[in-house]
């Protein structure tokens, strides 16, 4: 291992005296305080910096808003914080064409601002999109509402160039919406946890922003009734944009239409959805339910915050189990599902019992085909694994990341499977 | 192929799962693009998962290239055998596994043909959303393969938004699960990197689906302009209001007279048709159909029709389906060309291509997903005729290229294959097709699996990308890198 001052002048030369400053206290990652933080002003400079520090086997956290950075495991090192923040430009909206073309260290909030010049927008509700950066998004895979009727990061991103720590700068993908040449990077970028390259730029489709919306909220006494709710609607014709059920330990669960049309096509799919929940009784509501998942994150230093994934005719069924598994470590919970089957779970309690909680229910979903990765935890709980079972395809999750991160510079021990 | 190999495979799938004989073999040599022909060794036709493993075990011990092949449909050369290697068809693997319309997934095998899945749950108002114009043939694990589109994926999606998992067996014979009936499964997205990498990552043996429901009203409009231009301007508008619908579809004269030619569309004669389907809750679609013909007369559509029952609207579809074949109608011999461009680009490379047609003097028919900028234009020529073949491929390409200067793309759906390899370091630079090439290699480390497609220089796995050097005569622009 080299000096931290050979390492420092290393990095220097690479990006710039005034791009590089030792990390503060604040810099930390799950704990972890790298030595240094890297601002580089453009992909060159960014390549160059990765390149640098993976010839030196330092290993490299990359940041965008810092607003997930404790999503995943504690990194094994964390030498240089590389952040995203200058590289913060919208390139290109080519409106009539419904595409964008930004870097990774724009907020999602001021891309959201540039599109709606032209009426369009990114159709991704993520997480505090005031700070999060494209190239985080991205990294994380955060989808939320309108998901289900827009799909999922995946179904947005058409083009993508990532920095890879070789210093290579590869891009996949295009600047059209349809596109079949050579494989699919920015899907294997999504969701990657930074741990496979540095994104540095994305391409994503568009979508116009709509006439009118209108949320509709509905009560039912019970999981299972409002399971039955769910699974009526999403068989009917109705186009809405979201459904999500806000459910918890004590109270009725609570669901939320949200439609998005013309006036005359949002009325008659609100009487039509009356005739559908029969005597349940529709009212309209604020939208300020949609911030409901965000919300789980308030207060939240001694909870564990989950995304869970299940089939969605099977959520009450999870509830069920989760509400058996809270009971016994008399843990309060709260929930917001959307009807994709994707949820947040919140549980509070003291470290063991969370922990022992999420195991069982790691075990009941991942026995169904499903899913709990963990999102947030309390520091005591560090050690707790956010992904859960790989299945059998982590070898081959190993050789991509052998064939594109040799050496294991970028987030290292993050991912799933210690990759 | 010697006699203990084949003995070998027979031995897998049984005397009548595998073709040896030169007659047999005829029928693979090429797929629906037919200028390219090679014989395969041998074709072997599994039933199983664990006979597709057993064949790719034993080419992977002997070294043996394989090719996976569905219905055959595709346009790209995709399935096209390679020297010395033998074909995988996984057209006995056919069967539809799961029906699940509570979660809205269906399972099938990969050899299940693409309309059959929406046979199976249209009874209950679903249908299986990608719907390439060969649907009716064209197998899922092939769609798999290429991602295939059509006409409906501008707001439906392609292929791979409609594939949740995989069962694949990797080119070493072992058998993996990339995603599953759940979203958002832990890990990398490798279904998403499987889906359209043209058979060269391994095979698919189970496909699991997401079925979407049938919008409870869909309309089909057809426009008549006098051409493309003011065509290409209503779809602008069209956008510009903010609407998306489910379908935006050009069509040139030439085209048109093909079609009618061919299946009696009942289609106005005209310099460009636009066919625009819109779908969704009645009151919107029939509020937003009143805006769209708006659009049109405003940009000059002399003719606007709306479909008014499902058979007026299937009639219009299957003119616009059979376009492609129905060139045959008005010329002996035809090139499919699958370009894409950003749409606001069309006026310009419409004209280039016009210019070119008239400099080579061969005709060009134009048919377009005009939503997505997804251009097919056809080329005519005649074989018989001394250099058009040539002059006609010629052209093809130069089209390409006028779409990569537009900052589109060689392909929207009908893949790289072995059509358009050469055309890859057009639209990529080297470190993009290395990086492509090192994903690769973590899938298939020798190199058996379709492995002469898609890259125009194959990197043989473990060699470092380095920087990329010219050779002298390509520096002095004598010689031309592919």
């Amino acid at each position: 291992m080299l000096k931290t001052s050979s390492i420092e002048e290393k990095l220097q030369t690479a990006v710039g005296s005034q791009n590089l400053r030792a990390a503060a206290l604040g810099d930390s990652v799950c704990g972890a305080r790298p030595q240094f933080v890297a601002e580089p002003e453009d992909e060159q400079q960014l390549a160059s910096l990765l390149s640098c520090a993976n010839e030196m086997s330092v290993a490299v956290i990359p940041r965008g808003g810092g607003t997930k950075l404790d999503w995943g495991n504690p990194p094994k090192k964390a030498e240089v914080l590389l952040s995203t923040a200058r590289l913060d430009r919208v390139l290109e909206h080519a409106w009539a064409d419904l595409t964008v073309t930004v870097q990774a260290g724009s907020t999602v909030q001021a891309l959201q601002n540039t599109l709606a010049q032209h009426g369009q927008r990114l159709a991704c509700d993520c997480l505090w999109p005031d700070r999060s950066t494209i190239g985080g998004l991205l990294s994380t895979n955060d989808s939320g509402v309108l998901r289900l009727r827009f799909g999922a990061l995946r179904d947005l991103i058409i083009g993508v160039t990532l920095a890879l720590p070789d210093g290579t700068l590869a891009s996949s993908g295009g600047k059209v919406v349809k596109n079949v040449a050579g494989y699919d990077l920015p899907k294997l970028a999504t969701g990657a946890l930074g741990t496979l390259g540095v994104i540095t730029r994305a391409v994503f489709r568009v979508h116009p922003l709509p006439h009118s919306a209108r949320t509709i909220s509905f009560s039912a006494a019970s999981l299972q009734i409002m399971q039955q709710h769910v699974l009526c609607i999403q068989d009917s014709q109705l186009a809405h944009t979201a459904l999500q059920v806000r459910c918890a330990a004590d109270g009725q669960p609570n669901a939320d239409m949200l439609f998005e049309a013309t006036e005359a096509g949002i009325s008659a799919q609100e009487s039509q959805l009356r005739t559908l929940l029969g005597t349940t009784r529709g009212e309209q509501a604020a939208e300020s339910v949609w911030n409901a998942r965000q919300q789980l994150w308030s207060s939240a230093d001694r909870a564990v915050i989950a995304k869970i994934s299940i089939l969605p005719a099977e959520v009450a069924n999870m509830a069920g189990d989760l509400q058996q598994i809270a009971n016994v470590q008399k843990l309060p919970w709260q929930m917001v599902v959307q009807a994709t089957g994707i949820g947040t779970l919140r549980l509070d309690g003291e470290p063991e019992h969370l922990s022992a909680a999420v195991a069982q229910l790691r075990a009941k979903l991942e026995a169904q085909g499903g899913s709990l990765v963990i999102l947030h935890r309390p520091n005591t709980l560090a050690s707790l694994d956010a992904w859960g079972n790989p299945g059998d395809a982590l070898p081959l999750m190993r050789a991509v990341k052998q064939q594109l991160d040799p050496k294991g510079t970028l987030n290292p021990g993050r991912f799933i499977g210690g990759i | 192929m010697n006699r203990d190999l084949l003995h070998q495979f027979r031995a897998i799938v049984g005397a009548s799962g595998l073709f040896s004989s030169l007659e047999e073999l005829h029928t693979y040599e090429c797929d629906g693009l037919t200028n390219f022909r090679v014989m395969p060794l041998a074709v072997l036709l599994p039933a199983s998962t664990e006979q597709v493993q057993g064949i790719v075990r034993i080419c992977h011990r002997e070294r043996i290239p394989f090719v996976a092949r569905g219905s055959g449909t595709g346009l790209s050369g995709g399935a096209l055998p390679v020297q010395n290697g033998i074909v995988i068809s996984l057209a006995r693997m056919n069967r539809i596994l799961e029906v699940d319309l509570a979660n809205a997934r269906v399972v099938v095998e990969p050899g299940v043909i693409n309309l059959e899945v929406t046979g199976r749950v249209q009874p209950q108002q679903y249908f299986y959303a990608p719907d390439p114009s060969s649907q009716s043939v064209c197998s899922i694990g092939g769609n798999v393969a290429e991602n295939s589109g059509g006409a409906h994926c501008l707001k439906y999606g392609f292929t791979t938004t409609h594939v949740l998992g995989l069962e694949v067996v990797l080119p070493d014979g072992s058998l993996v699960h990339l995603g599953g009936k759940t979203l958002d499964r832990p890990g990398y997205d490798l279904a998403g990197v499987f889906v359209g990498s043209e058979g060269t990552l391994g095979i698919t043996t189970k496909v699991t689906l997401r079925v979407v429901k049938r919008p409870e009203c869909i309309r089909t409009l057809l426009a008549a302009f006098p051409s493309s231009n003011e065509a290409g301007a209503a779809v602008s508008d069209i956008i510009a209001a903010g609407m998306l619908p489910a379908a935006i579809e050009m069509m040139d004269n030439l085209a048109i007279q093909a079609a009618e030619a061919a299946v009696h569309a009942n289609y106005p004669n005209c310099g460009a048709l636009l066919l625009v389907e819109l779908d969704g809750p009645a009151a919107e679609v029939e509020a937003l159909m009143q805006s769209v013909a708006e659009i049109c007369k405003k940009n000059g559509a002399w003719e606007i029709r709306v479909a008014q029952t499902d058979a007026e609207r299937a009639l219009v579809w299957k003119g616009r389906k059979a376009a492609f074949a129905a060139m045959g109608r008005i010329s002996p011999h035809y090139i499919v060309q699958d370009g894409v461009i950003p749409r606001t680009a069309l006026p310009q490379v419409l004209s280039e291509i016009t210019r070119l047609s008239q400099e080579t003097g061969l005709r060009v028919a134009n048919v377009f997903h005009a939503g997505d900028g997804n251009l097919h234009p056809l080329v005519l020529y005649d074989r018989h005729v001394a250099g058009q073949e040539q002059a006609a491929e010629a052209l093809s390409y130069r089209i390409l290229e006028l779409c990569l200067a537009a900052g589109g793309s060689i392909t929207g759906e009908h893949g790289v294959g072995e059509d358009k390899k050469r055309m890859m370091s057009k639209m990529f630079s080297e470190p993009d097709l290395a990086t492509m090439q090192r994903v690769r290699c973590a899938f298939d480390p020798l190199q058996l699996s379709n492995p002469t497609k898609i890259f125009p220089t194959p990197r043989m796995c473990g060699e470092k990308a380095g920087e990329y050097v010219p050779h002298p005569l390509e520096s002095a622009g004598i010689a031309e890198r592919f």
